[in-house]
């Protein structure tokens, strides 16, 4: 048993390896991945681009305006006095937001009356604008606290504001990059995974060397555990890839265990190599086999919470997010790299896979050994 | 000792049965055929016999073993090449034979004497470094057989082996069973070429799931109803129109090359008829003779007398 396994193991590499393109795609198509996710995949707001129609032109509308690119949250593609162009710019593109005060701002702000600041912003990207607002807000906030600091006397007749104060914890700055570059692992691993096992079985099925192999003494087990393992050790490999990427390129945190790094990325495999097995159940060519692997697999990413947070989903979106492994993996990869999470926190989620896992596992068996005659 | 029993051995796949009750038994170091047209249910048969697919009714026996319940036993026994035998094109020769040698056991000394036997009786051993999928459709089939006899199985099932062979690499497969039998080793092939099936001991026709006819080459033919005439004619195509109305559908007619070729049943003397046919044509013919019948002969005889018509 141990040395037809090993055969099965053997074989699997040599025709894996042999293969320039396959070498490059498990190697190389993960770091390309990453560097991708790290630099696209950036939801932070920095210089984005403003109009500013400044129609007071006084000395405070200058010193607040002042203050949105003072952070480098803003910058200003240009200034007018005339609103038609700066709208033009938004039409275009060319600029993703407007301020605009009007005459009279100054004045109003000398004599303790509320000054208005009107933000125009193209809400077709929601969620930059939405961050792009938030910037602002905060800029204004900041810069109306220490106008009243200064001219003295004011707090005493406004008593009682309450001040939020936030703090982000694991990653002071928000950086997005810090919580997607993680992610980036999971995701790499589950299509790597899911496409090396449902392709590989398929293949055998094409070329017809699996009836060969079912006359042969080898077991249905031990076929399927030498057409898993390899790929999982591949997956483990490019796990470390991803993962030294993420450290030592965009300087990711390591703060938690990699031994549970690599307990919830075993659950996780139990889950992808079983979901891939069954794949390849349902599939006669590699072609029907590659489409069913993106059919599981971008409803995975949807669901995982990797790009929507799960807690805006719909009802019935959150209960199917529980059936989705990657969000159970995402959970444990961002935990760990960010917040050190140990075994404490995230035995559920361990648990969970593990748990999915064996039972897709035992599902795919069985119908392995129904379907592949 | 019987190696291989089917007894009223059936599968149907969804509405279609693709092999129906058949009764079958092939004896120890025997050359067994199973011979019918695509789709007569040959393959289906072989898996059935292999254990790669689980009767819908009936059962096989192997080597005395039921199939269904102890495949596993008799995997160890048998050598089976699928119609189109599994090779890893992207793995060479001598590492797809390894593969096999791996997944049977077969290790130490004994393996590499088998090794070294298999590659130097098929030819294959100065292509032992060459990628399977750059070999010839031959030398695929020899290293085929060679993976499917690394373990020296006892019973050896072909599923249309020699299917898209080149004429001299037929022969030398053939050559190879021939040598194999001569071990002792019982083996099963299907085929749906006829000349062929001359060279079995003893052969089944199977058509549309049933079998036709069992025995061997020389008993089927004297079982041939009718007797086969051939006549040399200028006109082999209008000659056989002529002889199909004075014949009627119960004797099927052919042409092979420059001549036809009939099935005479009924009273009567048969070459008489044919002459008697034939004379009155505007063309020249030669006179008509008794020949040997082919198997050829003798499946189209049953066919035609089973479905009435001349194929």
């Amino acid at each position: 048993m141990v040395e037809r396994l090993r055969r099965m193991l053997v074989k699997e590499f040599l025709q894996l390896l042999r293969d320039p393109r396959m070498r490059f795609v498990v190697f190389v198509v993960p770091v390309i991945q990453t560097l991708v996710f790290g630099y696209a995949v950036n939801m932070d707001v920095r210089d984005y681009p403003a109009v500013v129609v400044d129609l007071d032109r006084s000395p405070r509308s200058r010193a607040l305006l002042s203050g949105m690119t003072a952070s480098g949250a803003f910058r200003f593609v240009m200034d007018t006095r005339d609103m038609e162009a700066a709208a033009g710019m938004l039409d275009r593109g060319d600029a993703g937001a407007i301020f605009r005060v009007d005459p009279g701002f100054g004045g109003d702000v000398e004599a303790g009356r509320p000054g208005k600041l009107q933000m125009i912003i193209d809400g077709s990207d929601a969620n930059s604008a939405r961050i792009a607002i938030d910037y602002a807000s905060r800029i204004v906030a900041r810069h109306a606290a220490e106008l009243r600091s200064r001219s003295g006397g004011a707090p005493a007749r406004r008593p009682g504001g309450i001040v939020l104060v936030p703090r982000a914890a694991f990653n002071p700055n928000l950086e997005s990059r810090k919580g997607f570059v993680p992610g980036v692992i999971a995701m790499v691993v589950m299509l790597l995974t899911l496409m090396l096992t449902s392709m590989a079985i398929v293949r055998e099925k094409e070329i017809g060397t699996i009836e060969q192999i079912l006359v042969s003494p080898i077991s249905p087990t031990e076929f399927i555990l030498g057409k898993t393992i390899p790929f999982a050790i591949i997956g483990y490999i490019d796990v470390v890839i991803v993962a030294l990427v993420a450290v030592f390129w965009f300087d990711v945190p390591m703060r938690g265990s990699i031994p549970i790094l690599f307990l919830g990325t075993t659950c996780f495999f139990l889950c992808t190599l079983g979901i891939g097995l069954l794949i390849s159940t349902v599939s006669r060519t590699q072609q029907q086999a590659m489409l069913t692997v993106f059919l599981v697999y971008f409803p995975a990413i949807l669901l995982s919470g990797f790009m929507f947070p799960i807690a805006n989903m719909p009802p019935f979106a959150r209960v199917l997010t529980l059936a989705d492994p990657l969000r159970y993996y995402l959970v444990i990869v961002r935990s760990i790299f960010l917040k050190g999470a140990g075994m404490a926190i995230l035995w559920p989620q361990i648990a969970a896979l593990f748990g999915m896992g064996i039972a897709t596992l035992a599902f795919a068996v069985s119908r392995f050994r129904k379907t592949s005659a | 000792m019987e190696t291989i029993r089917a007894v009223d051995l059936s599968r149907r796949f969804g509405e279609t049965v693709a092999v129906d009750r058949l009764n079958l038994s092939v004896e120890e170091g025997e050359l067994f055929g199973l011979v019918g047209s695509d789709g007569a249910g040959k393959t289906t048969t072989m898996r059935l016999l292999s254990g790669v697919l689980d009767p819908t009714g009936g059962e096989a026996f192997v080597l005395g073993r039921p199939v269904r319940s102890e495949a596993a036993a008799i995997h160890r026994e048998i050598g089976y090449m699928s119609q189109r035998f599994g090779l890893y094109a992207d793995l060479t020769v001598q590492e797809n034979i390894d593969f096999y040698a791996d997944l049977y056991g077969v290790s130490g000394k004994a393996r590499t004497e088998r090794v070294a036997e298999l590659l130097a009786f098929s030819g294959l051993a100065p292509f032992r470094d060459r990628p399977a999928g750059n070999l010839s459709g031959g030398m695929k089939q020899k290293l085929g057989l060679s993976c499917a006899l690394i373990h020296t199985p006892r019973v050896l099932l072909l599923d249309e082996p020699t299917n898209g062979v080149d004429p001299v690499s037929r022969r030398d497969f053939w050559r190879i069973l021939y040598r194999l039998l001569r071990e002792k080793v019982t083996i099963f092939v299907s085929t749906a070429y006829l000349d062929e099936a001359e060279r079995f001991r003893r052969l089944a026709f199977l058509h549309e799931g049933r079998l036709l006819a069992m025995g061997t080459p020389d008993a089927l033919k004297a079982a041939l109803p009718g007797v086969v005439v051939e006549a040399l004619s200028d006109a082999p195509r209008q000659a056989a129109v002529r002889l199909r109305g004075a014949l009627g559908e119960s004797s099927p007619v052919g042409i092979l090359a420059d001549r036809v070729r009939a099935l005479v049943r009924g009273p009567g003397d048969a070459a008489d008829r044919v002459n008697a046919a034939l004379s009155g044509a505007t063309f020249p013919c030669g006179e008509a003779r008794v020949v040997e019948p082919t198997l050829e002969d003798v499946f189209v005889g049953m066919l035609s007398a089973r479905d009435g018509t001349a194929p």
